[in-house]
């Protein structure tokens, strides 16, 4: 059943991603980009990491997709009036991404070896244990990121601004 | 729940993880060398980030580690930021130039 899921959401999650890539319409995009992070933030819940799947909702699908969808609605670009490239240039991506796949392909190599550690600690995911590690071992990270997260809003309003008076 | 590591063996090996986040990493390559649309390009960019998160998330897992998954924490606060700033950005272009095509943005082409 398990193994039935792990499939299905790998198999929604990409064909989202493609979608992503092919559609027409940004908005499109928006929509076929928010399915995608519902399947990862299925594949996380089957990885047992519940706090990462819930953060990874409400950040992603909560914040990042609402913003990039309000600025499509604002510059209103809600049409498909993107020139293409050349099919010289598209055969190109195409070929360029596609031998990216290959070279990650060669890393699986030996990776059947791997299996899960034992003894399995089953706890790691929760709310609680990751809380605990987050605030004794990365307190410092954790205050640094604080720290991004208020410059990046300054530096979005101060760009954003029209006249710095 | 005593037999859970077989279990998470049982839902899929790691090589499927890794093939998986391969596969999402190149389509998002492929979106940013395809696409004109900066925003396209853009979410292509969260692609990205997403597939190396599910493989950190995939490797903490199998490896009994809180570590990897504090890190996709931070790289979603990172990708937050970079989101805000980026958009603000793609805005401003806007305003100048009334356009979101990336051929349009040559001027430090040499």
């Amino acid at each position: 059943m398990t193994q039935f899921l792990f499939y299905f959401l790998s198999f929604v999650a990409v064909s989202a991603g493609l979608m992503v890539i092919t559609a027409k319409n940004p908005v499109h995009s928006v929509l076929y980009l928010i399915i995608a992070f519902f399947a990862i933030a299925g594949h996380y819940i089957l990885l047992n990491a519940q706090f990462l799947a819930i953060v990874h909702i409400i950040v992603y699908a909560g914040a990042i997709m609402v913003l990039f969808l309000s600025v499509i609605m604002l510059l209103n670009l809600n049409k498909d009036n993107e020139p293409a490239k050349s099919n010289v240039l598209k055969l190109a991506a195409v070929v360029a991404a596609g031998l990216l796949l290959v070279t990650f392909s060669g890393t699986l190599k030996g990776t059947e070896s791997i299996i899960a550690s034992q003894p399995f600690d089953d706890q790691i995911g929760y709310v609680k244990a990751l809380g605990k590690v987050l605030f004794n071992d990365f307190l410092l990270p954790f205050e640094v990121s604080a720290l991004l997260l208020l410059s990046a809003i300054i530096g979005a309003v101060v760009l954003v601004k029209h006249d710095l008076k | 729940m005593e037999n859970i590591s077989a279990q998470i063996t049982q839902v899929a090996p790691l090589e499927h993880y890794i093939l998986l986040s391969a596969v999402l990493f190149s389509l998002g390559v492929l979106g940013v060398l395809l696409r004109r649309n900066v925003i396209i390009m853009f979410m292509s960019i969260e692609l990205m980030l997403n597939a190396c998160n599910l493989l950190l998330a995939a490797f903490s897992a199998f490896h009994s580690s809180a570590a990897g998954q504090i890190f996709v924490f931070f790289i979603m606060i990172v990708a937050a930021a970079e989101v805000a700033v980026g958009l603000a950005i793609i805005v401003m272009i806007y305003r100048n130039i009334h356009s979101i095509d990336i051929n349009e943005l040559s001027k430090l082409k040499w």
